[in-house]
């Protein structure tokens, strides 16, 4: 089928097949930040934002963004280096797979939640796994990057 | 100094945080076939026939490879230097399959849903035979895993192959069973540890393609490009002179990636079809097809005199490696190799046993290699042995720790040359406020607090094996160019290589381009394991950044018609010492390339080394354990570490960090699990559970920095020696708040509820 949707700013018309997740469908189409770190919407690697909210692409239908906007990184490369910068100067990417879907939502959270908490800051990216850093290195990144303490 | 041992960011830091495309998957082309493995369901059983042709006429599917098609040469997977001491005993694809997921056809199409649909389409009639799936008895079990007559050691490691038994280890100095007689106090346990996964992120992953002259090139997310060329060779019958392997930024590795488990299927079907190809591993099949860690049973016996000298050490081993035997034989060696030595107030130690074949997933390299299964049971013995003694644990290990300038009855003669293990302990009981706090503290609503603790120590590269060499380029534009084959999988060893080169020529981080990992350029490394980076390729990068600064040295003498020795160098401009003439690097550099018989400075260096240095860590754990449900939470972990010199402050604490939670993971809750008939039962991350942000409590990591004479700018590794005291020091500190002895991981909530029952 076709869907009509708005990556990063640009629209675009996509032909898609009924059971393709939007994961597969932006990395065909050259988004190749998105990666999957498992199949099962465990991991958070393939984070993207569908209007504004971030959400496991690997588990939803391409289909649903019908009429949508997409968010990837490529779309949020000021913001995303700014983050980046920092997370780099702590050492806190290793590997770095995990990190497009990592700061996706970091960058979510900073504009859902002002002033968070450690505990909020946990709460909100439980779901993003890291192998490599044991989030601690991350957690010192974020809360540099939101000026909390 | 200036550069080494800073804060500095990676070099690849921002390209790898934001997304841009530098991953295998992301290089390889549009028209790539699609490979998928058909994979065995049984655990054990022969292939009677197998019926691909409805198949291979599905419109797209481009080639379907069955043990028929392959060539017939065993070879091992796993990633050492040559001879390898892992045992040839697979094929590509083989009549008989050995577990649940091995290979049984290799299905090429234009795209995944094709080759789905092929596989459904191909019929295998299997003759299923009794699996071994227990390694307590597998060598007494009548069926034999590997009974084929063309299996290849290149050296005796002592395989009994109708037994079932792929290695055995017998070391022994000075009599143990005399030793432990006269010993007043001896302790005994056995210990389990349990298979653990890698799960690094990025899962397995190749592609291939020929290139305009025909060659093949593989480019692949591991940790051995040179290795995988020589098992390309070797198993697809090429030369290696026709083969080209590429390593482009790996998503996590961990020892996984030392283990070639995707190039060959890609590798493969490109010879067949003449076309690019890729295989992605699902999480699944990195979960079920690939490797974990050893599992193993080590049974530890200590004696000690009543003062508390540890005098007898006796490990007995088994180890479980699969269906087949990467890395069986050395991951089982190093479970010795980095015990015995930790205590050497002894007269007698003694480690024995065997690695057997089972029909489950073949074990391989992970992190700690062998030293983190011996730490636990080392550990867990020592931590009982203050018990019984009613001794300070701590005070226990002082006593009888190696230190810098001792040897040990397993060293033969060689001195230790450095260590701050004995600081490293002050320090950590100082942070976890042992003092205060050993062994409990009772919290009321049913929950009591328990400290406890372990050291440990792993190697820095292989000894009198692996040898690594660099070239560095002096530009013509007066930058340079770092060649490495070693391979950077994100611990930042790329930037710690162009940081030694740039103290040693005396410039800037930006004036180094790393080139890593692409066997038609690199020139020789082993690739990235064994702890080996730092240490082992460092000294390479010393040795020819040295040598490319007495080159340059010596070059600008000549422009400046004056002696080498008159010639100072501050990086980028060259004077004479009369400070009359001076000659610009850049200049210099450009002069060098101008005009006829004038030639690129370049410096090639090598180095191996004839002993592994330990690192050494101590790790405090601080567990609040639940009376009523035996649940354990990790309160405070505290590590203090001796790499020698840290190289760069905030990659070496990330590393540490990233080792010690995946150590928490093991100690906690990972656990490799098969049902009865041999099948995993957690192949996913749902079933198979790493850490997640709300699992650690606080983790702390400090350095008590010691110099190794024999390593670049003192540095040892630390990439391994991480992980290695969880396991133990949890333990202990749940045997402190609650009395129970848990001796096999993971340290779950039933068996220390269960442990509460039985006190
Ligand atoms: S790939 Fe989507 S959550 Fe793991
Ligand atoms: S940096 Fe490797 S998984 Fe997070």
């Amino acid at each position: 089928m076709q869907i009509e949707v708005t990556v990063n700013g640009k629209p675009a018309v996509w032909e898609v097949d009924n059971d393709a997740m939007l994961a597969e469908t932006l990395r065909t189409h050259g988004f190749l930040s998105v990666r999957k770190g498992c199949d099962t919407s465990c991991c958070g690697l393939c984070t993207v934002w569908l209007d504004g909210k971030p959400v496991l692409s690997c588990t939803v239908l391409s289909f649903r963004a019908q009429g949508r906007q997409i968010t990837t990184i490529e779309g949020l490369q000021p913001q995303a280096e700014e983050f980046a910068r920092i997370l780099a100067a702590e050492g806190a990417e290793q590997c770095g797979y995990c990190s497009p879907g990592f700061i996706m939502t970091v960058l979510a959270l900073k504009q859902e939640i002002s002033n968070p908490s450690e505990a909020d800051i946990i709460h909100y990216l439980t779901g993003n796994l890291c192998r490599c850093t044991g989030y601690l290195g991350q957690m010192r990144a974020i809360k540099k990057y939101l000026g909390v303490a | 100094m200036k550069w080494v041992g800073k804060p500095i960011a990676k070099t690849d830091a921002l390209a790898i945080a934001t997304g841009r495309p530098v991953y295998t998957d992301d290089l390889s082309v549009p028209n790539t076939l699609v490979i998928k493995l058909l994979r065995s369901p049984h655990a054990f059983a022969r292939i009677k026939a197998i019926d691909t042709i409805a198949a291979a006429k599905l419109a797209g599917v481009e080639c379907i490879l069955t043990y028929r098609d392959v060539p017939g040469v065993r070879f091992t997977q796993a990633g050492q230097s040559y001879p390898e001491p892992s045992p040839y005993d697979r094929l590509i694809l083989e009549d008989l399959v050995r577990y649940v997921g091995d290979e049984v056809a290799i299905i090429a199409a234009v795209d995944e849903k094709t080759a789905l649909r092929a596989m459904e389409l191909i019929k295998v009639e299997y003759e299923v035979l009794a699996p071994v799936l227990d390694f307590e008895t597998a060598h007494e079990h009548p069926s034999t895993v590997h009974p084929e007559s063309d299996l290849y050691c290149h050296f005796d490691i002592g395989m009994d192959q109708l037994n079932n038994i792929v290695a055995s280890q017998n070391i022994e100095k000075g009599d143990v069973e005399a030793e432990l007689a006269r010993c007043e106090v001896v302790v005994e346990d056995t210990y389990y540890t349990q298979a653990q996964a890698h799960a690094m992120m990025e899962t397995y992953r190749a592609f291939s393609y020929l290139d305009h002259t025909g060659r093949l090139v593989v480019i692949t997310s591991t940790q051995i490009p040179f290795h995988v060329r020589r098992k390309l060779s070797r198993a697809l019958e090429i030369p290696a002179g026709k083969i080209r392997v590429i390593k482009p930024r790996i998503g996590g590795g961990f020892g996984g990636k030392q283990t070639a488990a995707a190039e060959i299927f890609p590798a493969i079907v490109t010879l067949k079809t003449g076309k690019p190809a890729k295989l992605i591993y699902e999480r699944q099949e990195t979960f079920t097809c690939t490797s974990s860690r050893h599992a193993m049973r080590l049974k530890v016996r200590l004696g000690a005199d009543r003062q508390g000298y540890i005098r007898a050490v006796d490990i007995q081993g088994l180890s479980d490696t699969g269906a087949y035997g990467d890395h069986a034989s050395t991951v089982f060696g190093v479970v010795g190799e980095k015990t015995l030595p930790l205590y050497n107030k002894t007269k007698a130690v003694r480690f024995t046993g065997r690695v057997v074949y089972t029909n489950k997933m073949p074990a391989g390299a992970l992190r700690g290699y062998g030293a983190t299964q011996g730490a636990f049971a080392l550990e867990s013995a020592v931590n009982k042995l203050a018990a019984e003694l009613h001794m300070d644990p701590a005070e226990l290990r002082l006593k009888n720790i190696i230190r810098a300038g001792e040897t040990c009855l397993t060293y033969g003669g060689k001195l230790l040359g450095s260590s701050s293990l004995d600081r490293c302990i002050a320090q950590g009981k100082k942070l976890i406020g042992w003092d205060e706090k050993y062994p409990r503290r009772e919290m009321g609503q049913s929950k009591v607090r328990g400290i406890g603790m372990a050291v440990t120590m792993q190697g820095s590269g292989v000894a009198g094996v692996d040898t690594a060499s660099i070239e560095i380029r002096l530009n013509d534009d007066g930058n340079y160019t770092l060649l490495t084959g070693s391979t950077d999988m994100g611990t930042g060893s790329d930037t710690i290589l162009a940081q030694m080169a740039a103290e040693v020529l005396d410039t800037s981080l930006d004036r180094i381009i790393v080139h890593a990992a692409d066997t038609d350029i690199s020139p020789y490394d082993p690739g990235s394991y064994a702890s080996s980076t730092t240490y082992v390729t460092g000294m390479a990068v010393v040795k020819a950044a040295t040598d490319l600064k007495q080159q340059i040295i010596a070059k600008a003498a000549a422009f400046l018609e004056t002696p080498p020795e008159e010639v100072a160098f501050d990086g980028q401009t060259l004077r004479t010492l009369a400070g009359d003439r001076e000659i610009s690097l850049e200049k210099l550099a450009e002069l060098l390339v101008l005009g006829i018989g004038k030639s690129q400075l370049t410096a090639y260096a090598t180095h191996g080394s004839n002993i592994s240095p330990p690192p050494f860590i101590a790790g405090f754990a601080e567990v609040e354990v639940d009376w009523e449900t035996g649940k354990v939470e990790l309160i405070d972990y505290v590590a203090v570490v001796d790499c020698g010199t840290v190289m760069n402050a905030n990659l070496a604490r990330i590393q540490a960090e990233g080792g010690l939670v995946q150590g928490i993971g093991m100690a906690l809750y990972e656990d490799v699990r098969y049902d009865d008939k041999g099948r995993m039962a957690t192949d996913s991350f749902m079933q198979y559970k790493i850490p997640c942000r709300q699992d650690i409590g606080q983790v702390r990591v400090q350095f008590e920095e010691s110099y190794e004479p024999t390593g670049p700018f003192g540095a040892k590794s630390l990439g391994e020696v991480v992980i290695n005291t969880p396991s133990p020091a949890i333990a202990h500190a749940v045997y402190n708040a609650v009395g129970v002895s848990i001796t096999s991981l993971p340290i779950t909530p039933e068996k220390v509820f269960r442990g509460l029952g039985n006190r």
